[in-house]
């Protein structure tokens, strides 16, 4: 017998879905070993996952609320990691964003109908600001974009901490490092019974169309696959490629401060320290695996967020440790990012 | 009389998803000959050797060393055996050292003794005269240069058989013939090489054997001494080719508008070293520049100033009367110039991205298929279509990514490229190395058609026979200087001096 791999030519939608789905069939057996190791029933395991996950309304909906933000900040990673421009930072832009959102609301003497809009502008450009940084360094000096924008993560964060503990520390929260509340007028409506704030769902679900035109339909999404693809053929043939880096740098660090405004006004209606639990770094696995199209990233985000809960439910009713929530979430990508490899590549056996 | 062969592959087939690249093929090597693996683009020469080296694995077939059958899975197997391979695309690490690249693949040891390989890469230099510096970065480095780092790496592996993967195509007429002295003080010693070539001079003047393979299969193994050049090229291509000359008297255009003007242009490298060194010249529509010389003597960077694409930082450029020097790129292009880069696939191509991407890439801001933002694609469908009949591209289809296209297709890909605009200027870089005999005629022919119409084309190229053939008037670069002008008829003799003068500084 012999196994051969053989590089494919061409590979259907179905087939690519068939890996995926064949893979994740495959870690969710390797963690049915970790369950028996731990002493618990995997089967009763997975049902009380899966029926929390997907059984009831809360479930579902809190899995369409955390895939808000990681959808947002994954767009736009999507975007800038076409151009092969490393933004790991938008944990620290959505940071921004949530900042920015929150000047508006409670610091700004807008017009009441119009905060919630500035909020969405402000977070939008909160992020973009805070993504300029490492992008300008990149294009001018050639500074790696990965350091800058990780480095900047820290930054923000520093940032939120002296916020909270000092300037914007709100009046009646008995020395809380959080903010006071949003008035109401600068809160997000939620669909009745959930936490999904649906402007911001609606936000993404246009975003992703406009940014899937702008991918294959537009000379801008040409030119930022052309620089992703061979930077130096594209430099030659006239791309400005110092531009387009921070183009789609900005971009990337708008959405996820978009991402921001939504934790911000939609969920917890003040600014708190833990705005993101890592939902910026969470969001790199979509894009990943959505091979940064748009719409396939959203899919993707839903399936990261829905391991989210997923794991908040493992926790309180079979009272397994995080610790061991990680592990299984890790296993579950790793097997997704192996089967990368046979997307691109067919397993032949030979019975000889 | 019958030499035992020291390698022998029988019977060998392997099969890719759409082509049968090899079927059936039989091939043996004798101990100390140097044997020419002839054929075109696509006839399975590579193929064969990868599965000799054992990169691929093959279907079916047998392969024996010394009349041991092998089986050989991996280059490590293949090295262990003596085998050493040169590959046309080359496999160093650019940000490292030539020192570095080739420590990388012999030592085993966990502290590398670089003393130790310097010795030998200096010992293996001086023994066929193949100099380079170990210390250079391998980006630093022309593509000649780089060859030579391939073919030493290979020789500190101690082999027995060394083959050579189309290895004289990136080289200038003076480098081949160093490297063929080389070739040949190696097969003095007993040195066994396998020659893989398209080009039949070379298969004739260096081998003892040469096998030609067509399509896969060996259409067979002749002595050079037996056959002549046109027997050869109907064994390869299975018809007769005629070859394009530039066959017009030179007429002076000089009434004209100059289309290129340039004057005392200075330009650095990536190194930051002067490339460029006052090089000035005229060029007229309806001409063809020829500019001559070894790899590395400035051509890339006196081509990416044109286009804008490299800081000059003395002299001035104009185009079409228009004042061009630092321009951007894309407002140079819509001048009506054309760049077809020197090695395509660093340059040249978007591997991963389609055929009709690829075609679009110095074009999607044309109007007729494209709007203000938005391109598009519907419209360029036909034109794509058009350019794959009229340049004969040979792919699946329009959404193929351009890495799975042969050499020929990716160089016919980029010509078609450049033809949407109609362009008034060529700027071509080795036009046709690595290409089969048909594919060159195709160029050739290409690039008088486009002077016919008039347009001004620079070929800038490392084979001098292709520059004499097509161009009428030649200057030759050598670092970075002009130290050659000629115009008309030139010998082949004239212009080989002037690109090994020695330059004053």
């Amino acid at each position: 017998m012999r196994v051969k791999l053989e590089k494919r030519v061409q590979i259907s939608k179905y087939e690519i879905i068939a890996v995926r789905i064949a893979s994740i069939v495959l870690a969710l057996l390797s963690i049915g070993l970790l369950f028996i190791v731990s002493g618990i029933d995997p089967f009763y395991a997975y049902s009380v996952i899966l029926s929390g996950v997907f059984g009831s309304t809360f479930g579902i909906s809190e899995v369409i609320v955390k895939s808000i933000p990681i959808g947002l900040c994954s767009l736009g990673l999507s975007l800038a990691y076409t151009a092969k421009v490393w933004n790991i930072g938008s944990d620290g832009q959505l940071i921004m964003g949530a900042i920015f959102a929150t000047w508006v609301a409670l610091f700004s003497n807008f017009p009441q109908v119009l905060i919630l809009p500035s909020m969405f502008l402000a977070g939008f450009i909160g992020g973009l600001v805070w993504a300029t940084v490492p992008a300008f360094l990149k294009s001018k000096y050639n500074v790696n974009e990965v350091i800058v924008t990780l480095m900047m993560n820290y930054i923000s964060l520093n940032l939120l901490d002296y916020l909270l503990s000092g300037p914007w520390r709100g009046h009646g929260v008995f020395n809380y490092p959080i903010t006071d509340e949003f008035p109401k007028f600068a809160r997000l409506p939620s669909i009745p019974g959930t936490r999904i704030h649906y402007p911001t769902l609606i936000l993404l679900i246009l975003l992703t169309f406009l940014i899937l035109f702008v991918m294959n339909r537009t000379k801008f999404g040409l030119e930022i696959k052309a620089m992703g693809d061979n930077l130096e053929a594209a430099r030659i043939s006239g791309i400005d490629t110092f531009k387009n880096s921070l183009i789609v740098m900005m971009i990337s660090g708008g959405l996820a401060g978009i991402a921001g405004v939504g934790e911000a006004a939609g969920i917890q209606y003040r600014l708190i320290r833990n705005i993101s639990p890592g939902y910026g770094y969470s969001a790199i696995i979509p894009a990943w695996i959505g091979g940064f199209n748009p719409v396939v990233v959203l899919v993707a985000s839903l399936f990261v967020s829905a391991l989210f809960v997923g794991g908040n439910i493992a926790k309180v009713s079979l009272g397994l440790s995080y610790g061991l929530i990680n592990v299984f979430n890790g296993v579950i990508l790793i097997f997704l990012i192996s089967s990368e490899y046979l997307v691109g590549y067919r397993v032949r056996i030979e019975w000889t | 009389m019958i030499t035992k062969p020291l390698i022998k592959m029988e019977k060998v087939s392997k099969k890719f998803p759409n082509v049968i690249a090899l079927d059936n093929v039989d091939f043996s090597l004798i101990k100390g000959e140097i044997h020419a693996l002839l054929g075109e683009n696509g006839a399975g020469k590579t193929t064969l050797m990868k599965i000799l080296f054992g990169m691929l694995k093959p279907d079916s077939g047998t392969i024996y060393i010394n009349g041991k059958k092998v089986n050989i899975t991996s280059p490590r197997d293949a090295m262990q055996h003596k085998i050493g391979m040169v590959h046309q695309h080359f496999m160093l690490v650019d940000s490292l050292t030539v020192l570095e690249n080739i420590a990388l693949s012999y030592e085993k040891k966990p502290i590398i003794d670089y003393n130790e390989i310097e010795k030998k890469i200096k010992e293996i230099s001086e023994r066929y005269n193949f100099y380079v510096d170990p210390k250079s970065k391998i980006w630093q480095l022309s593509v000649g240069e780089q060859q030579k780092v391939e073919i030493i790496k290979a020789l500190c592996g101690d082999v027995d058989v060394l083959i050579l993967d189309e290895p004289t195509s990136v080289l200038t007429p003076i480098e081949v013939e160093e490297l063929f002295k080389a070739l040949n003080a190696m097969r003095k010693q007993g040195k066994s090489i396998i020659f893989i070539t398209h080009k039949l001079d070379e298969a004739i003047s260096i081998s003892d054997r040469i096998t030609v393979l067509r399509k896969g299969k060996v259409v067979g193994v002749v002595k050079p001494s037996e056959v002549t050049k046109s027997d050869l090229v109907k064994m390869m291509v299975g018809r007769e080719i005629a070859e394009m000359i530039n066959k017009d008297k030179y007429k002076s255009n000089e009434n004209n508008i100059p289309l290129v003007e340039v004057e005392n242009l200075v330009v650095f490298n990536d190194r930051g070293l002067v490339a460029v060194n006052g090089a000035s010249f005229v060029l007229y529509p309806g001409e063809i520049l020829g500019i001559a010389g070894i790899t590395g003597n400035g051509q890339r960077e006196l081509a990416e100033a044109l286009i804008g694409a490299r800081r000059v930082s003395h002299g001035k450029i104009k185009i079409l009367g228009i004042n061009t020097t630092n321009k951007k790129t894309r407002d140079i292009i819509k001048l009506g110039v054309s760049y077809i880069p020197e090695d395509r696939i660093r340059f040249g191509i978007l591997p991963n991205l389609s055929v009709t991407e690829n075609l679009l890439l110095t074009n999607y801001d044309d109007p007729r298929f494209s709007r203000k933002l938005t391109v598009n694609y519907h419209s360029f469908r036909n034109v794509a279509l058009n350019l794959i009949k009229e340049f004969n591209i040979v792919t699946p289809n329009l959404q193929t990514p351009a890495k799975f296209l042969s050499g020929g297709n990716l160089q016919k890909l980029l010509i078609a490229r450049s033809a949407v605009k109609e362009p008034k200027l060529i700027i071509v870089s080795n036009p046709t190395s690595g290409l089969d005999v048909a594919t060159v005629a195709l160029v050739h022919e290409w690039l008088i058609r486009m002077k016919k119409k008039n347009v001004g084309i620079i070929l800038i190229s490392e084979d001098l026979e292709e520059i004499i053939k097509l161009s009428d008037k030649i200057i030759v670069l050598k670092e970075g200087k002009i130290t050659g002008n000629f115009v008309g008829e030139a010998k082949i003799t004239e212009v080989a001096t002037a690109m090994t003068t020695k330059v004053s500084t």
